[in-house]
């Protein structure tokens, strides 16, 4: 007979994140910012069913060459440990290149989100290139080890193409031991369901890609997906939106509250608008509650202001979190 | 109410303790410790419970099962694989009686 996971007393379906927040005495404050995420827009090679922003092949917004130096300006001014980028597919943004040499000199580390496909299929070697050069971390979506489920989350064939960009990655030096070119996944469930136990998936991805197709990297990360965008949109289609939302609220862990990635970064957006967390750009909650363009943010907020909530915040305080 | 399986009635189990409250206790502490990391992983345990829950026709347990063995890790080509050690073991059962059947048929014919 099987067991439900215990459920946190009074918790309903329709009590909001704040309330859940209020009602176990938490708040969510932003602590140091040391993080500087750039989401260079929409435009992707895959339209992903779980994609909280609903890239694809047919989105025009792409960070354009003025808000980059904006961007790049603000992180002169403000020495973050980490920048970010991601998208969309960053690799089909005219001027990537340009980025990446512009932020490296400003940061600890500066990552680099890939879908792998986009990087096989816009044949950027150059660009690949100068992430070796640039020592940038990539980190790559890879949901399964399994080609069903990857083909049922980004579509047929982006499998085999990402096997062969992870072998092109390990073939340069990527997610090699003592290469310091760091290479790290992150998996998404499949569907409406949670995120498998980081450090299990991880022991099992490495066993998995090192046994059938002798593929390295370093970290897996595993993240619930986000109730936004196109895969709320399935959720409600396919009938699994309350019951999702139901799991996540009955799985919220307070103990993730405190190292929540939005404590610690700032989010630009593709148009320079700055949001707590590239999923409140998603959901159009700006940081401070009102629009902001990166050209007029001299520095991070102080320690202590509040972050902008929703009840998609449900997908990062689900069992270990997103962090 | 027109079906004997309700699914709304799975997240209520826990209330099966109320007139038997230390029995239910006894029972879900040791069935969450069977279910722990062991010897074998929670991800193994999910996929042997998902089998036995198709040996027993349960489908509470189905409907519980194939959840925890995705959130565990594993996939469907793995639990349908599972299913079917199932089935082969079921399927084996009934078969290997024959040979009882056998016995007792040749024990009656010319």
């Amino acid at each position: 007979m099987p067991l439900e996971p215990a459920c946190i007393e009074n918790t309903a379906t329709e009590l909001t994140f704040g309330e859940i927040l209020d009602q176990q005495g938490l708040n969510l404050k932003r602590g140091k910012t040391a993080t500087l995420q750039i989401n260079t827009g929409f435009l992707c090679n895959q339209a992903c069913r779980h994609c909280h922003l609903e890239a694809g092949p047919l989105r025009t917004e792409v960070m354009d060459r003025q808000t980059m130096e904006a961007v790049i300006s603000h992180a002169q001014k403000v020495k973050y440990e980490i920048i970010d980028i991601t998208g969309g597919a960053p690799e089909m943004v005219p001027d990537i290149d340009f980025l990446m040499e512009s932020l490296r000199p400003l940061c600890g580390k500066l990552l680099f989100r890939s879908n792998l496909t986009a990087l096989f299929e816009c044949d950027r070697n150059d660009l690949l290139e100068l992430m070796k050069k640039l020592k940038v971390s990539i980190i790559s979506s890879f949901p399964s080890t399994n080609e069903g489920q990857t083909a049922s989350q980004r579509g047929k064939g982006v499998f085999a193409n990402c096997l062969i960009m992870l072998k092109k990655l390990n073939r340069n030096g990527y997610g090699k031991e003592g290469s310091g070119l760091e290479l790290n996944l992150v998996a998404n469930p499949s569907g409406a369901f949670l995120p498998v136990s980081q450090c299990s998936a991880e022991k099992q991805f490495k066993r998995d890609l090192a046994r059938k197709w002798d593929i390295t990297f370093n970290n897996l990360y595993t993240f619930a997906n986000m109730p936004l965008g196109r895969f709320k949109s399935w959720l409600l289609s396919s009938g699994n939106y309350d019951q999702y939302m139901k799991k996540l609220r009955d799985n919220f862990n307070p103990e993730t509250i405190d190292g929540l990635m939005c404590r610690s970064l700032i989010s630009v957006g593709w148009d320079g608008t700055i949001y707590d967390c590239d999923f409140n750009q998603a959901a159009a909650l700006f940081l401070g509650g009102s629009k902001q363009h990166v050209a007029d943010f001299t520095a991070p907020p102080p320690e202590g202001t509040p972050i902008a909530i929703g009840d998609h915040c449900f997908a990062c305080t689900a069992g270990a979190g997103f962090t | 109410m027109d079906t004997y399986y309700d699914p709304l009635d799975l997240p209520k189990f826990s209330e099966i303790g109320k007139d038997a409250p230390e029995l239910a206790r006894k029972f879900f502490d040791y069935y969450g410790a069977v279910f722990a990391e062991g010897e074998l992983t929670e991800r193994e345990k999910a996929l042997i419970a998902l089998a036995v829950a198709h040996a027993i026709q349960c489908p509470y347990c189905i409907d519980a099962y194939t959840s925890a063995c995705l959130e565990k890790g594993s996939n469907t080509a793995e639990m349908t694989e599972a299913i079917h050690v199932v089935t082969a073991i079921r399927g084996g059962a009934s078969l290997v009686h024959g040979l009882q059947m056998r016995k007792v048929a040749d024990k009656m014919s010319l």
